[in-house]
């Protein structure tokens, strides 16, 4: 399933945060949105997945205007992993997981035996079925994560959206969980996630979108949008981009500390 | 495994049920006037419809049918409508903290019952007074609450504690001005809660707006487990959050209104018992709503039998659920901390 923005422009109030974003994933992509803080890559993830309604432009899912879907209907299309989760109350693992089915549920009914088994392929699936009974507080940021990814596999939705999905993991959960989007990606998946690692977003996504001041600065494949000229215009620091691996990775130095290594 | 730990939850529930039918019957064979077990099923089965030759007194049948039993009926749906509306409050508030009154149906209801006290109106007319001034209270802070700026909830709760401290000064006005030797104690007494008195008329006016606020409860359980992960997340899941909370407000002020109503103020029953639940059943609506429900029921009644037993009098049940409640909580709290794990 492809979802395609066009000509989106986002306000709040007077100040204007997007202006003109357009972009388009196909199924089995995985995008990576760069930007500086404060570029508007929240408010675009919030319109994309219908949190913010009051966009000029059009969001599209395969086709069909995202607004005009009902909040059930677009909860089947689209699925969201927040950055982290908190809930309230102790719930467990699987619990969590089991509220992904909400959609495909009515109102007054509550989730099945089918219910339960779908929840339990979706944790085995990530590699995690041995902590469904676990309670989701105690577990590490890494693997919340990766319960919230499990929880929006189950919601059956074609297209998957992750805000900044390492933010708060160490280096090695943050490999993990983007081995993960990549592999769903590599199934069929649409993936699509806000990042601060233009390096990670090289190695493992297909194509990079770097948001500056609301707008478009580039998009394309990886090795087109990470270079030297585009992270000093989008970052304002002065970087060196070194090839690495015959350019399977590229990596950013910030080139002040070369230079004082020099002059010592 | 998974089915395993649901089985346990419903097993749990089951025992709930049973152990609120034990407490029932034992109600009846408690008290000044004891009833022993054979008599009171040959006055409930005669009263029923079965056709039994009487082996009691017509005065043994007259307390068991128009003293105690609306009186043990009001206590456990009292009971079962606060600590349901406080489940449901602290889910769709996601705030542990929330109670039943949060949204000021107490503060309300007691402005109301005095006000109709200091007018003169009949046992009707306070039932009445209190029910209607309850709804319009939340009314007016759902109303106020539209034009916050900021948070939603944040705003709801806030006006809500706003509008009940107006209310609550409104009622201390009315007892400032109240007659000190016969209205006064009336309305004192009405604010402390009490389920002495209570007659069928009084079940017969809250049961149906209790019904139409439980069962909506009980069916929107799942909703509510997905409402506490936060409006944005449960958006992202296909709920809307702010029509399901809509509802789930009105069910829970309707609830909360009729058992007010008729008990006056009952304190901490909507705060504790689900926090007690959740120690037993976990924090899944699908198992917590039934059982505050439940939990609600026996607990008002188990204090209700201590209030109706220890003294002649009779303590105000609201003093005795604030003794009990109070400390219980702060064990709660203080205890082994949130040992939820199942």
């Amino acid at each position: 399933m492809s979802i395609e923005v066009r000509d989106l422009s986002f306000s709040y109030g007077s100040r204007p945060v997007l202006r003109d974003v357009s972009f388009r994933v196909d199924k089995g992509e995985f995008l990576s949105i760069l930007g500086p803080n404060g570029a508007g890559k929240s408010t675009l993830f919030r319109c994309v997945l219908g949190l913010l309604t009051g966009y000029t432009g059009t969001v599209s899912i395969d086709g069909m205007d995202a607004r005009s879907l009902s909040v059930r209907e677009a909860a089947r299309h689209i699925a969201y992993i927040p950055q982290s989760s908190r809930p309230v109350f102790n719930y467990s693992v699987f619990n969590i997981v089991l509220m992904g089915r909400t959609s495909s549920l009515s109102v007054f009914r509550s989730p099945s035996k089918e219910d339960n088994q779908r929840c339990m392929w979706a944790l085995e699936k990530i590699g995690i079925g041995h902590l469904a009974q676990r309670c989701f507080h105690r577990l590490s940021g890494g693997e919340q994560q990766l319960v919230l990814i499990a929880r929006a596999l189950v919601q059956d939705a074609p297209i998957l959206m992750l805000d900044e999905p390492t933010a708060n993991l160490d280096f090695g959960n943050q490999l993990l969980v983007l081995e993960q989007a990549r592999n769903l990606a590599r199934e069929g998946y649409t993936v699509i996630q806000t990042t601060h690692h233009p390096e990670q977003s090289y190695l493992y996504s297909d194509r990079i979108l770097a948001i500056q001041d609301g707008t478009v600065l580039i998009q394309g494949p990886p090795s087109q949008v990470l270079t030297r000229q585009t992270m000093e215009a989008l970052y304002g620091v002065d970087v060196e981009v070194v090839s690495l691996y015959q350019d399977k990775a590229r990596i950013c130095i910030p080139k002040h500390m070369i230079s004082q290594e020099v002059t010592k | 495994m998974i089915e395993n730990t649901n089985a346990r939850f419903r097993r749990r529930i089951v025992l709930m049920i049973l152990l609120l039918i034990l407490c029932i019957l034992a109600s009846f064979t408690l008290g000044h006037y004891p009833v022993p077990l054979k008599e009171l099923l040959g006055i409930l089965g005669s009263r029923l419809g079965l056709s039994i030759e009487p082996y009691w007194t017509s005065q043994m049948e007259a307390a068991v049918w128009n003293i105690r039993l609306p009186r043990v009926l009001l206590s456990v749906l009292v009971g079962a409508c606060l600590a349901g509306a406080g489940a449901c409050y602290q889910g769709i508030f996601q705030n542990p903290m929330a109670s039943p009154d949060i949204l000021g149906a107490s503060a309300g209801a007691g402005f109301g019952a005095a006000l109709a006290i200091l007018l003169g109106a009949s046992s009707v007319g306070i039932t009445l007074g209190a029910f209607g001034m309850s709804l319009a209270t939340v009314a007016l802070v759902f109303t106020v609450s539209r034009h916050a700026k900021g948070d939603r909830i944040l705003g709801l709760v806030l006006s809500g504690i706003m509008v009940s401290s107006l209310f609550q000064a409104g009622t201390s006005f009315i007892k400032l001005v109240a007659d000190p030797n016969n209205t006064l104690p009336q309305i004192t007494y009405w604010l402390m809660g009490s389920l002495s008195g209570v007659k069928w008329s009084d079940l017969r006016f809250v049961i149906f707006p209790m019904t139409l606020g439980l069962i909506p409860l009980l069916l929107l359980r799942w909703q509510l487990n997905v409402i506490t992960m936060g409006d944005d997340e449960a958006r992202a899941m296909g709920v809307n959050a702010s029509r399901i909370r809509l509802l789930a407000v009105i069910c829970s002020t309707l609830i909360t209104a009729s058992a007010v109503s008729v008990s006056g103020m009952i304190g901490w029953v909507g705060l504790v018992i689900p926090h007690m639940m959740r120690r037993i059943l976990g924090a899944d609506y699908r198992y917590l709503m039934p059982g505050s429900m439940l939990g609600g029921g026996i607990f008002l009644l188990l204090v209700d039998n201590v209030a109706r037993n220890v003294t002649t009098v009779g303590i105000p049940i609201g003093i005795l659920t604030a003794f009990i409640g109070a400390p219980f909580f702060l064990w709660l709290i203080t205890g082994k901390g949130d040992h939820y794990e199942h």
